[in-house]
């Protein structure tokens, strides 16, 4: 080899090392890599305790008697479950999806169910047939991650709402949409996720679900419920849909994705008969068909499995982490700090004292080994750098006490900072993109 | 000889590990190992793990060929283990891996053999516990004024790194500093043009690869601008006449030796309008991701990047022809 030989005289070149850089579409925006999602791939490590993706315990499941299902299922109805279905999904499915609804009180037909890759692809294809760019979306504050990435995709304009313990606050959906109304904006839908609410943990009680109704049915205001932890309550009966008590002003979405396996990817959306036509077009428009091994796997599942007697395992599951958790917050953590106390669902969400921004502090997290998603995630519009999701799905009750032991270290040498600099001032930046965090 | 590609031996690819550039570190190895295949050499990807070290003395490969970057990776704890094992590998040896990794100490040794390395002062974060923040930090912006740079003392890719132009966004970037070490530095923001300079050294001499000038779409080579395809505009060589050019370059050689380097080298300089190559920081394990200089300084310069590396890999195995111990 040589010594130091500069480049002379050759013309330079530029490049920006992706060269349909000036053809992407404008929704696109964003679509960026960010610190915080890199911070994510160093969470999936054993190493690290996760209390940051929203994955399901699938090893609660009977896999040796799924194993077997699949098995004769490919034996005996290969030729159906291998081949291209109906775009609106299995009729057979979608009459086991209806008897599913009936559990949160939904009475339905099977034809105004579609079958959905999971409910992640209802929510899209809903966006796409009512959002224009600019168009208002009301969501909760916070709301899901994906929903957010999803309306952003469409270009839709994302209104918080404000929440609380008892789930949207009614006087603040009112005024939301009264303020909306005198600047002139129309609003496409409200976007709720009433039940054990992701990332809030918190459940919209009985008397404001009367109330969210009659507000939205006043100013004319379709409903999205969004509704894949219905079943995973601690107490009791499940809450009932707001669907069950309107039919035409309440889109509902459910999922097997927590009740059974998220791999399959199966959800669905139930929707007054105008609305599915579309659904339906602009589904197989997107994939043709739901996958029919997924779709025929579920239904082989509900058949032949107890499956509410699985979905009690996961329930009583998910109690006992839930509970593992609180404990630990509560006999852990730092004053100053605030947590939800879930009744069901995955999630608790914790607030840090004024002037803590959990985003600046999850690469402390992480060199501490533990990890969550900064509350600015579910938010469109910069808010909740205060605020995290803990998730207590995955980890075992051990490794969810020691993740909360880490955190507070962390959370304790972040207010030694603040007491140095004094409050932090966010960045704001919605740098989380998609796809969301729930798989960290 | 060889499984291919003149290489005798399998070649370990390590990407991955717990640092915060975990990532990017798996996408560097990732591009490697596809690089090395192509040219017909046998390879395998592995991440850092408990299991690695037994692996490494049960299996040992030909030669070990680290892509990690951060602590581990560039710190010269890896190195360590690696000679400790005694397996070749490509890269830098451990002492000096730790003292380019560690930026006040690179910088302090730069800048006594005379190379142009902006005004570092290393701020531990008990200073401004115990001595009160208001007062470190006007002694700092007294002393080095604004525009500044606050980065962490050790780690790459930006992480923590602010470019702070008043007083107001000061502590929030200290904030965001010390979230990735207990360690800052603070300098002097160098205006100018932004160029990288990569070096490949297999022991007989310094191949400097064409310099790659940068600019960034929102005017800082942050996170999201080195990884986020299409969002940084690179020229190549950059477009500076051939006394900078010279310049430069005769910059990023000196620092590579000065800090005793090898194989693989990235010095990250800035031009200013005097035409002074300022050096901000050398990388021992360089980026090969997509969106990294190295590969397109390697494509600008004629190369194959699996060519190159199995020209470095080569090298470190024993070959064959050559008597034993003859590396």
């Amino acid at each position: 080899m040589s010594d130091p030989v500069p480049v002379e005289g050759r013309r330079s070149v530029a490049s920006r090392l992706d060269s349909y850089v000036d053809r992407y579409a404008a929704r696109t925006h964003g679509m960026s890599a960010s610190e915080i999602r890199s911070l994510f791939a160093v969470a999936s490590r054993p190493e690290v305790v996760s209390l940051a993706g929203g994955m399901p315990s699938v090893a609660a499941l009977p896999l040796d008697v799924i194993g077997e299902r699949l098995h004769e299922l490919v034996l005996k109805h290969g030729q159906q479950a291998l081949q291209y279905g109906s775009g609106q999904g299995d009729e057979g499915l979608r009459g086991h999806i209806v008897e599913v609804m009936r559990l949160v009180g939904i009475h339905a037909h099977p034809d105004d169910v579609v079958v959905t890759v999971g409910s992640q692809q209802a929510l899209d294809l809903i966006t796409r047939i009512f959002v224009d760019p600019g168009d208002v979306v009301l969501a909760e504050a916070p709301s899901y991650v994906g929903a957010l990435g999803t309306f952003r995709s469409y270009q839709a304009e994302v209104v918080h709402v404000a929440l609380d313990d008892d789930g949207l606050v009614p006087s603040a959906l009112r005024e939301a949409l009264e303020a909306l109304q005198r600047a002139g904006r129309r609003v496409k839908f409200l976007y709720t996720i009433p039940n054990f609410q992701n990332p809030a943990g918190v459940t919209l009680s009985p008397v404001r679900r009367a109330e969210v109704l009659r507000i939205c049915q006043d100013a004319d205001v379709l409903v999205i419920e969004d509704d894949p932890y219905g079943l995973l309550g601690f107490d009791g009966e499940p809450p009932r849909a707001l669907r069950a008590d309107d039919q035409d002003g309440v889109i509902y979405l459910g999922s097997f994705s927590k009740t059974f396996a998220p791999g399959l990817r199966v959800g669905w959306a139930l929707a007054p008969h105008a609305v599915r036509e579309k659904l339906v077009l602009a589904a197989e428009a997107s994939v043709l068909c739901p996958p029919a091994l997924s779709q025929a796997a579920v239904s082989s599942y509900l058949e032949t499995h107890d499956w509410l007697g699985q979905v009690k395992v996961f329930r009583e599951l998910y109690r006992e982490r839930c509970d593992a958790m609180l404990t630990a917050l509560t006999d852990l953590f730092p004053d100053g700090c605030s947590w939800t106390q879930p009744r069901g669902g995955f999630y608790v969400w914790l607030t840090l004292p004024t002037g803590v921004d959990a985003r600046a502090m999850l690469p402390r997290a992480v060199t501490e080994r533990v990890a969550y998603v900064p509350g600015t995630a579910f938010y469109a519009d910069g808010f909740g750098s205060r605020s995290m999701r803990l998730s207590y799905c995955y980890p075992t009750p051990e490794r969810i006490r020691e993740g909360v032991r880490r955190l507070a270290g962390v959370v304790e040498a972040e207010l030694g900072l603040l007491a140095t600099f004094g409050p932090a001032h966010s960045t704001g930046r919605l740098d989380l993109g998609s796809p969301n965090p729930d798989l960290a | 000889m060889s499984a291919g590609g003149g290489v005798a031996g399998r070649v370990l690819v390590l990407a991955g590990g717990l640092s915060h550039e975990r990532d990017v570190s798996i996408r560097s190895g990732r591009r490697v190992m596809e690089a090395l295949r192509d040219v017909g050499v046998e390879v395998e990807l592995r991440d850092l793990d408990a299991a690695l070290l037994p692996d490494l003395a049960a299996n040992p490969p030909a030669v070990v060929l680290p892509m990690l970057h951060g602590t581990a990776g560039e710190d010269g704890t890896l190195a360590t283990l690696l000679e400790l094992h005694g397996l070749p590998y490509v890269g830098t040896g451990p002492a000096a891996c730790r003292a380019a990794f560690d930026k006040p100490t690179a910088g302090s040794l730069l800048a006594a053999a005379g190379l142009s390395v902006p005004r570092t002062l290393t701020l531990p974060q008990n200073l401004f516990r115990d001595l009160g923040s208001r007062a470190v930090l006007q002694a700092v912006v007294a002393d080095i004024g604004f525009p500044l740079v606050v980065r962490p003392a050790r780690g790459g890719s930006a992480l923590g790194c602010s470019i702070v132009r008043d007083w107001e966004g000061l502590p929030s970037a200290m904030v965001s500093c010390f979230a990735y070490g207990d360690d800052a530095i603070v300098q002097p923001y160098v205006a100018g043009t932004e160029v990288a300079v990569c070096l490949v050294d297999d022991g007989s001499g310094v191949q400097v690869l064409p310099p790659v000038e940068i600019v960034p779409d929102g005017g800082f080579y942050d996170y999201t601008a080195r990884y986020t395809a299409g969002a940084t505009e690179f020229f190549v060589p950059a477009r500076l006449d051939d006394g900078l050019t010279a310049g430069l370059v005769d910059a990023a050689v000196q620092a590579h030796r000065v800090l005793r380097l090898r194989h693989l080298t990235r010095v990250d300089c800035i031009v200013d309008e005097a035409g002074v190559p300022w050096v901000l920081e050398v990388n021992t394990a360089p980026g090969m991701t997509e969106t990294s200089m190295f590969p397109l300084a390697v494509d600008a310069a004629g190369l194959r990047l699996g060519s190159l590396l199995t020209g470095l890999v080569g090298r470190l195995v024993p070959d064959a022809r050559e008597p034993a111990g003859a590396r």
